[in-house]
């Protein structure tokens, strides 16, 4: 089964414009495909960024038709032969080309998370944990970095001056993976409120809904930190335990 | 003089996948300033796309595995033509860097008591493999990723800036290592976002670019895999070792046509999956070879069995090392055994409850569920053979991973050696990791030993920047994207699973119009963001790779783990003590463009306390009686 689909593309930076191609469609085919085949055929200098075609490491996000989705796992099926299938880049990060934007947004903020710090006086090969234990952080752990659920959060999709003061839910499924590690040493519940700006989302779990590898992103991740975070600040007795901690240290 | 960016580094590690990180990482602890350079974004490396585990001896599960168990597995995998001291220090190795990665943040599956858990793969005797899942690959990535991340905070700590000895430089190609009287002095590349060049001086560099599949139209391998390292490598002078070894996966996807390739996992069979012909018949059973008899079921019952009682019953064929399981497939395929999309079968609805099914094999269930509308829990699965990783590769020292060229190392799956003419399953990532370590170190060593790093020639700067746009000047030439098409066409077609002398040498012929072809190829539009330039660039390293492999296939007249030829068709005891070598004429005069020549050099002995690893009745089935006649008898030993 082979149709002629129209695709409305943007091409150039931030002044370009959408462009319509009609193109051929065979059976099976993603959105992924058909961008190849313009590019093979009648745009050979399109940018579009991908790598393994298998929905595993997060590279060709973009939004199709208005949805932030990966263009790898969208297959044309969904759409139906006579519809406009509409791809432009991801809105929230500066536009490069065509589908290509800067994501360097999510490597800063990657790095201002205090990373895994391990136990001390454990011996590499003496690590134990249960699998109940482990399955918590392991759920974030599949995240792919994809970056859609940062696109689609609207604390910082039209909001520029948000970004500096808020790390993004990719970034608090991070904190809440190392803050329910076993064996991970440090606290990371003032960083969360203080830096991270996990106060900010107001749990509209829109993120959630765009994840490719359906993790529980507001459910199991930001709502589960903003509770530690709560314990930490308002409850009377802990407050006053961890200032004295503090004056002492 | 061009005009270009130009950074200085001790060590510039060329590729961000599990061994150019782990390289990175250890040259960095060894206090060299390192710059990695990819063709991707930081942690979207091919190594995410691994999915069943790392081998490695821990013996978790199965207390009487050692590295000596592994070493034995590795080498009959490889059929004995592995580098023996590198399958030997991959083996004794191993451990540690996985335990490595749990104290940098990863989260392993666990055992009942805590440890790491281990699952079965074809070839290993035991369940030797860490994992997650099935995306195993996706946590050793993002473990190294996260530790790079924790040293560049270390030193933002200290000296205010987060990549002053650690710096990822990533949507960058190189398209050409700089040398200076033969010694490597850096290397020449682009920024593929706005096409400027960029010249990173550094006496030392680590190739860890990965493979070559790019080259096969029906892949298992991201466009990454365009056999970079392996061409920069021969442009510098380096040699590269048994090309001809190629593996196909056996279980890639087969329908629908665009998902063609895709891997599906061998945790599959490792967890109770079986294959299937189109009579029902679990038709493994048929080829099991003689080698390996005596270690695999003759039975369905024992073979089902063995899932629960590894102790009193042998594993089923479904687990052969991956080379037998792959020509098996094409058989029944070409006996008209086949499913109605050109595989066979792979069933595990019928053998594990659907909830099992999803905890274990969750991305396996999902990539079925999106891309092909089956589910796995239910219905079996088609698979076919896809290409999916190069046992051969650059030619290295086993414990330094130096290459002929003084300055460059490599690593990974562009190096050659370590798995011989076939590789197991779990055996590439903990390659990964303990040679690219290996190559950190010794990088970093080299570096110490220089009185002032060498620097590159202006003409030789300029000479590769006029080289790299030469296909925007080029009007009305060929279309890249079509050369691609051909070349993939004419690998899968005539270098494939099976190979014949006819057949190898029209492949030669082809790639040979090919390359004349691509020396004329232009392309559209400008330097930013172009895909289609890009393309015209790997095109020249995947031609380079291509010919390599035809090269090497026609050479070895005999049939090998990932190397068959349908003249001849079994393994010659002469031809295991061959590497065959290849090398690029006269690049500094000729380029890409050059002839490829070959050598034959003869492996390194064995030495004696790793030969009596084996039984002696083994090794009559892989040495010479030449050989054999130097091995006392059992009795003896």
């Amino acid at each position: 089964m082979t149709y002629t689909a129209r695709f409305r593309v943007w091409r150039g930076d931030a002044d370009g414009s959408l462009q319509d191609y009609d193109v051929e469609v065979n059976d099976g085919e993603v959105v992924l495909d058909i961008l190849h085949r313009l590019q093979a055929t009648q745009a050979g200098d399109l940018a579009v960024r991908w790598n393994c075609k298998a929905g595993k490491c997060g590279s060709c996000s973009a939004e199709i038709n208005g949805r932030p989705r990966l263009m790898c796992m969208t297959r044309m099926s969904v759409f139906t032969e006579t519809e406009t299938v509409t791809v432009t880049p991801l809105r929230t990060f500066p536009l490069i080309r065509d589908l290509v934007t800067d994501v360097s947004y999510n490597y800063r903020k990657a790095r201002e998370i205090p990373s895994f710090a391990p136990p001390p006086g454990v011996a590499p090969g003496d690590y134990r944990m249960a699998q109940e234990d482990v399955e918590r952080s392991q759920e974030f752990r599949k995240c792919i970095e994809c970056f859609l659920c940062q696109n689609t959060c609207h604390v910082v999709r039209d909001h520029e001056e948000n970004k500096p003061a808020f790390a993004g839910p990719r970034f608090f499924i991070r904190l809440a993976e190392l803050d329910m590690h076993p064996l991970d040493a440090a606290d990371r519940r003032p960083m969360a409120q203080e830096s991270a700006g996990l106060g900010l989302c107001n749990i509209t779990k829109c993120c959630t809904e765009v994840c490719p590898e359906n993790i529980k992103i507001t459910d199991n991740g930001i709502i589960p930190m903003k509770e530690r975070v709560a314990d930490v600040k308002y409850d009377p007795v802990r407050w006053i335990a961890s200032t004295i901690r503090r004056r002492r240290s | 003089m061009t005009q270009l960016e130009r950074h200085a580094y001790d060590v510039v590690v060329i590729g961000a996948g599990g061994a150019g990180l782990r390289a990175a990482i250890e040259a960095r602890a060894l206090g060299k300033r390192v710059a990695v350079v990819c063709k991707s974004l930081f942690g979207k490396a091919h190594t995410v796309m691994a999915e069943g585990g790392i081998a490695a001896s821990m013996g978790n599960v199965a207390s009487a595995d050692n590295w000596q168990v592994h070493f034995r597995d590795t080498m009959r995998g490889g059929k004995m033509l592995n580098s023996w001291r590198m399958a030997e220090l991959h083996a004794k190795e191993a451990p540690q860097r996985v335990w490595e990665l749990e104290t940098w943040g990863a989260l392993f599956d666990r055992t009942p008591d805590g440890r790491i858990s281990q699952r079965n793969f074809g070839g290993h005797e035991y369940p030797r493999l860490a994992h997650v899942g099935d995306r195993t690959g996706l946590e050793l990535i993002r473990t190294l990723q996260q530790k790079i991340v924790s040293l560049q905070q270390e030193d933002e700590r200290e000296t205010g800036d987060a990549q002053a000895r650690l710096k990822v430089f990533a949507e960058c190609t190189i398209t050409r290592l700089l040398t200076s009287d033969g010694a490597v002095c850096g290397a020449f590349g682009y920024w593929r976002e706005s096409g400027r060049f960029v010249v990173f001086d550094a006496p030392a560099v680590v190739l860890a670019t990965g493979g070559i599949g790019k080259s096969y139209k029906v892949t298992s391998n991201s466009w990454e895999y365009t056999g970079d390292g392996h061409g920069l490598a021969l442009l510098a002078g380096a040699t590269l070792l048994n090309m001809e070894f190629v593996q196909f996966h056996p279980t890639g996807m087969v329908w629908p046509p665009s998902v063609k390739g895709i891997l599906v996992t061998e945790s599959v069979r490792g967890d109770g999956g079986v294959l299937l012909n189109s009579e029902g018949r679990r038709f493994m059973f048929d080829y099991v070879p003689e080698v390996f008899r005596a270690k695999y079921a003759d039975t369905e019952a024992e073979g089902d069995r063995w899932y629960d009682d590894q102790a009193n019953n042998r594993r089923p064929p479904d687990l052969l090392p991956r080379d037998e399981v792959a020509r098996a497939i094409n058989n029944e395929v070409k006996e008209g055994r086949g499913s109605p999309h050109g595989g066979v079968f792979l069933d595990v609805s019928k053998r594990l409850p659907a909830d099992v099914i999803r905890k274990k094999l969750p991305s396996m269930y999902h990539q079925f569920k999106e891309l092909a509308d089956v589910d796995i829990t239910a219905e079996s699965m088609e698979v076919g053979p896809t290409c999916h990783y190069v046992m051969g590769g650059i030619e290295v020292d086993p414990d330094t991973q130096a290459t002929v060229v003084p300055g460059l190392f490599a690593a990974g799956e562009v190096a050659g050696g370590m798995h011989g003419s076939n590789r197991l399953g779990g055996n590439s990532l903990s390659d990964l990791l303990v040679f690219g370590r290996r190559a950190g170190i010794a990088a970093a060593e080299y570096v110490e030993t220089l009185p002032a790093p060498p620097v590159a020639a202006d003409a030789d700067i300029d000479d590769a920047a006029a080289d790299a746009v030469s296909a925007f000047d080029q009007a009305d030439g060929e279309n890249p994207y079509t050369l691609h098409a051909e070349l993939q066409q004419t690998m899968n077609d005539l270098v494939g699973i099976i190979r014949r002398r006819g057949e190898l040498e029209e492949a030669l012929e082809r790639l040979a119009t090919l390359k004349t072809r691509a020396a004329r190829v232009s392309v559209e539009g400008h330097r930013q963001f172009n895909p289609g330039w890009h393309l015209a660039l790997d095109l020249r390293n995947m031609l380079l790779v291509s010919e390599c492999i035809a090269r090497a296939a026609l050479t070895r007249e005999e049939s090998r783990g990932g190397h068959t030829r349908e003249d001849f068709p079994t393994a010659d005891p002469q031809w295991r003590r061959v590497n065959v070598v290849c090398h690029l004429d006269e690049p500094a005069k000729h380029g890409w463009t050059g002839g490829i020549a070959l050598d034959r050099k003869p492996l390194r002995d064995m030495p004696a306390e790793l030969l009596g690893l084996f039984e002696r009745t083994e090794l009559t089935g892989y040495l010479t009686a030449e050989e054999l006649a130097t091995i006392p008898d059992e009795a003896a030993r």
